[in-house]
């Protein structure tokens, strides 16, 4: 699973993106954000703040039932601030 | 029509391309959104803007799309900067055009407001030495949710 992270996720965890080999047990978006939660303080940070941390699955937004699975592109990313200044 | 890019655009030359020899239409409608001086900070001096390519892209279609739904466009525009912007210079472009006024200024609202909320952009403001990723505004989301049917 391709995994990408924008604004200040991308700076918390330091990475871009990384590479997940998604276990079987992962089946919906919810059950992928706790398992994230797991890999690391950074990762438990940004979890900690999923109430406002969105979630996108294969550049589509997803709620947590959102089915997930190892061929997805995922992206993790704050609230989007666009437009004019 | 949507465009995401790095580079600076001309409005004139853009409005022009986008409605010559369609004439069917009565009005154009454009907003220009510019890179502001914060009240609460006087040291800005540029901000970054990132976004997602590819999500980006397929957003700024949806929304689009939603808006000819909704009014009788003949045409329309979408052209989103990202990168380093300086105070004063464009980011957002957003033309609509329609036989009357009302459809090109409402759906001109509508775009821009919808926009904010959906496309996958985020800023981080540049003071000098120091940088900042900017909060999302509940105000935002206020003006897209009227549009909510």
């Amino acid at each position: 699973m391709k995994v990408l992270y924008f604004s200040w996720v991308r700076d918390k965890i330091g990475l871009d993106g990384e590479e997940f080999d998604l276990p079987p047990e992962i089946n919906t978006a919810g059950e992928f954000i706790e398992w994230l939660k797991g890999k690391g303080d950074a990762y438990a940070e940004v979890i900690a703040a999923s109430n406002t941390v969105k979630l996108a699955i294969n550049q589509e937004y997803a709620g947590p039932s959102h089915p997930i699975s190892n061929d997805d592109e995922v992206a993790l990313f704050p609230p989007v601030t666009g437009g004019k200044g | 029509m949507i465009r995401v890019q790095r580079e600076d655009f001309d409005v004139g030359a853009e409005v022009t391309g986008l409605t010559k020899g369609m004439h069917g239409i009565g009005g154009v409608c454009s907003f220009i959104g510019l890179v502001r001086e914060l009240k609460r900070r006087e040291s800005l001096e540029a901000m970054t803007l990132q976004h997602y390519p590819g999500m980006t892209e397929k957003e700024l279609l949806k929304i689009e799309d939603e808006a000819h739904r909704r009014w009788p466009l003949e045409a329309s525009l979408i052209i989103h900067r990202f990168g380093r912007l300086e105070l004063g210079e464009r980011i957002v472009l957003v033309v609509t055009a329609s036989p009357h006024r009302k459809a090109a200024f409402e759906s001109c609202e509508f775009l821009i407001d919808f926009l904010k909320t959906r496309a996958p952009f985020w800023k981080k403001e540049d003071y000098g030495s120091a940088s900042e990723w900017l909060e999302s505004r509940n105000v935002d989301d206020h003006a897209a949710e009227r549009w909510i049917e």
